[in-house]
């Protein structure tokens, strides 16, 4: 018996328990409908390619007629007490746990990300983020923002397609909270859980109108946000994108926030705890396949303990689950799309040919579907693209340091500034560390946690604004 | 199996109280939030059908079947030797246990049971050094050492003086770990092998910091156990997966670093099947296929036996059955 080996036997989580048709509609004044110009579009399971519904392609006359259903919703909206408001809160935050199991096995297949991360992050933290905003619906006037802070109008919100129920969370609890009201487009590769969250917003008895999904593409994405009739922009995804933003917003009155990409700076100092730091790298560049704006893609490790911490992350890795993102065994999954893949893999090959050491962990992909091995880079210098550019996927530059002059130096040498670790036993030189770093969050001996109490954004092309906490509710207030 | 003597490499760092001092207080220390937070991730581990035979079965195989009471009787340790021997008498395809783990002055009659019941090859395990306080002199400890081994015990779960551990008297413990490796020895002739394995119990509830347990487990590891174990199932904190998951790091670490291997045994708390299999899963990502033997890793347990038959029952006939088609031991 002792001559086998502990192979896991297959776990799959049952896709019986959601159902999903073969179209959906645009989501307006409390009504699904087709889009006026008829147009729709696919969206694949990344993990097979299967096709897993049709969905409609929203068009001016679509843009137009949500924020019309917005703006009519905001007046009565706007004019509940906050109690009431918070009651529908807090009714759409425990349906959401109630259908926890549906929107976890939905998120997987529609984003390629693996079931034990929509059922033991996503899911929970989408739900927290009601609750924590519901709690504040009726405190506003003790929130900081003066006696009765005003809600602003119509949102127009454009999210990702890296946690797409997460990120509608981010957006939608905090509008609703301060009494806007919200038009929110997914992005085109995940589509289904916004539209599912338009059924627990009818299940909530949301008042029609205050809440609007519109499915589409990029050009359904530009269309609201320059859209005439809308108050403020929340926007989450890539900086590119964000600038163009910020440039057809300028000179209107339109309040904006971006949340934008990263380069994260993990910083593991030689008296780290190390086998904790591995762990903490591993989440910080292999959770969600790397796609998180706020990974830590670039490793800074004190050249004295590298080849000791290179060694661990290694025999880590090569522990690490890829493949079915079904299987509740399964702790990397697929990459969004194929044009996610392509750059990905277009980034790491500019890598090796600038010279890096490429290493992945032994395992083996699926041929059907869009996969990247977890990949490690060493002998990455600052002037490597790989050190610079977002990749946006399962692939880790290490550089090292010599000093935490040097580590603080290397890790703000970006042009971006959402996220940095620091690993070190002693506590003196985290608060030294964490006050130089240009950074929105600053993670201590942890990475990639994240709570609803806490605020989120960048410096420099990372964006601007917070989103979480009392600081997320400021976006949302004219104040 | 290890040798007595340190390690060569780390003769240095065992030469005195201070270097030992200096050495434990170097190890990296353990962020307790990212080790609990390791530990429940892989307690999520799905292990169904053919795995979950597997390891139901390795688990069997991996328990030091315990009764450390003081209303042990001959009757009672027959019982539970007949209980490890043939632990379900509708299957005898199951497993027999690791071992049966008693108090020294039951391990001749454990032997004999054992013998009696085709349990031949079933270890016996003796408590020894004052269980479960360690609280007697060291003399007193070397006598309850050897007169468990003179009694038969193939193997010796010694406790660690955590007084001494606590007051930084590293030197004292590391010594007294020495000594009752001695007192293993077997004479020559008698018995199997030249010297009973040694087992050495931190009881990482009295430990407190996972960083002392950390050092705890380089200390005995230095000093020649054989195995390193979690607790004695006296106090309020026993085997965690946390501390399980540490101490795991550590012997991986200490193979790393010497080329020895050493086993681990978690004790006291584990009462489910559901309970073992996280910690063979634990076993399986730290330190891979190499622990995953009774040689090299034990559940100190009395009652998750039961559990794991009422599990394998389940999966061979698809039906739960109850604590009546079992056997009390």
């Amino acid at each position: 018996m002792t001559d086998q080996i502990f192979e896991y036997a297959p776990a799959p989580e049952s896709r019986a328990i959601v159902d999903i048709a073969p179209s959906y509609g645009l989501f307006i004044d409390g009504e699904f409908r087709e889009a006026a110009e008829g147009k729709v579009f696919k969206t694949v399971s990344p993990s097979t390619e299967e096709v897993l519904s049709e969905v409609a392609q929203a068009g001016t006359a679509d843009v137009d007629d949500a924020v019309r259903a917005a703006r009519a919703a905001f007046t009565g909206w706007s004019a509940l007490p906050g109690t009431e408001r918070a009651k529908y809160i807090f009714r759409i935050a425990r349906i959401l746990q109630e259908r926890a199991r549906e929107l976890a096995v939905l998120e997987t297949l529609d984003n390629g990300k693996p079931i034990r991360e929509t059922r033991d992050a996503d899911l929970p933290l989408v739900a927290a983020h009601f609750f924590y905003y519901a709690g504040w619906a009726d405190k506003l006037e003790h929130a900081g923002f003066g006696p009765a802070p005003r809600p602003l109008g119509v949102a127009g919100q454009v999210i990702p397609w890296n946690f797409p129920l997460l990120m509608l969370a981010w957006k939608i609890a905090p509008a609703l909270a301060t009494g806007n009201t919200v038009v929110l487009k997914p992005a085109e590769t995940t589509p289904l859980s916004a539209l599912f969250f338009a059924d627990v917003c009818r299940q909530a008895g949301l008042p029609k109108g205050v809440v609007n999904i519109l499915t589409g593409d990029g050009a359904t994405g530009a269309g609201l946000v320059a859209h005439p009739g809308i108050d403020k922009v929340a926007f989450t995804g890539s900086t590119a994108v964000g600038k163009e933003i910020a440039r057809t917003v300028a000179g209107t009155r339109k309040k904006v926030t971006l949340e934008l990409g990263g380069k994260g700076a993990n910083i593991v100092f030689d008296d780290a705890p190390i086998d904790q730091a591995v762990e903490g790298i591993v989440n910080g560049i292999y959770f969600n396949q790397g796609q998180v704006c706020c990974a830590g893609s670039r490793l800074l490790v004190q050249e004295s303990v590298q080849d000791e911490l290179l060694d661990a992350l290694k025999r880590r890795l090569g522990t690490l689950r890829v493949g079915d993102p079904m299987d509740k065994n399964t702790d990397v999954g697929a990459i969004n799309s194929a044009e996610q893949l392509a750059r990905i893999t277009e980034l790491a090959d500019s890598g090796e040919a600038e010279g890096a050491e490429r290493w992945s962990a032994p395992c083996e992909l699926p041929s059907n579907g869009y996969w990247f091995a977890p990949t490690v880079f060493t002998g990455v210098s600052q002037a490597h693209r790989i050190a610079r550019e977002e990749i946006f996927g399962p692939v880790l530059s290490v550089l090292t340091f010599r000093t935490p002059d040097e580590a603080v130096a290397k890790a703000n040498n970006t042009p971006y500034g959402l996220s940095a670790g620091i690993w070190t036993e002693k506590g003196s030189r985290i608060l030294a560390m964490a006050n130089k770093l240009r950074a929105g969050v600053v993670w201590a001996n942890t990475f990639n946690k994240f709570d609803p109490t806490s605020p989120f954004g960048g410096y420099q092309e990372s964006g601007y604004g917070r989103e979480g906490g009392r600081h997320g509710l400021e976006a949302y207030l004219d104040v | 199996m290890s040798s007595a003597s340190t390690a060569p490499a780390f003769a240095d760092v065992t030469a005195s109280d201070a270097a030992l001092r200096r050495y434990l207080h170097g190890l990296p220390g353990v962020d307790a939030v990212g080790l609990e937070a390791r530990a429940a991730t892989l307690g999520t581990r799905s292990i169904k059908t053919t795995a979950k035979a597997y390891a139901l079965d390795l688990a069997i195989s991996m328990i030091d079947l315990t009764t450390l009471e003081g209303a042990d009787t001959p009757g009672k340790v027959r019982s539970l030797c007949a209980k490890g021997s043939n632990p379900d008498p509708t299957d005898r395809t199951t497993p027999q246990v690791a071992a049966i783990c008693v108090y020294p002055d039951m391990a001749s009659t454990a032997k004999e049971a054992l013998a009696a019941n085709g349990g031949a090859g079933i270890k016996v395990a003796s408590v020894a050094t004052a269980f479960p306080s360690g609280r007697a002199p060291l003399s007193v400890k070397l006598a309850d050492t050897r007169e468990a081994v003179a009694a038969g015990a193939d193997e010796i779960d010694m406790v660690i003086d955590r007084g001494a551990f606590l007051a930084g008297r590293y030197g004292k413990v590391f010594e007294e770990i020495q000594a009752v490796k001695e007192a293993c020895r077997r004479p020559a002739g008698s018995g199997d092998g030249e010297a009973a394995h040694l087992k050495v119990i931190f009881e990482n509830g009295e430990l407190s910091t996972y960083d002392n347990i950390r050092r705890a487990s380089w200390l005995a590891m230095l000093a020649g156990a054989d195995f390193i174990k979690t607790s004695t199932g006296k106090v309020a904190v026993n085997a965690t997966l946390p501390n399980t998951l540490l101490m795991l790091e550590a012997v991986r670490d200490f193979r790393a670093a010497t080329g020895t291997q050493i086993g681990v045994k978690p004790a006291g708390g584990i009462r489910n099947a559901k309970d073992a299999l996280r910690y063979l899963v634990v076993v399986n990502e730290t330190v891979g296929p190499d622990w995953l033997s009774p040689d090299w890793f034990r559940f100190g347990a009395s009652s998750l036996l039961n559990d794991l038959l009422m599990q394998r029952q389940k999966l061979n006939t698809g039906r739960y059955s109850g604590p009546d088609y079992v056997t009390v031991d």
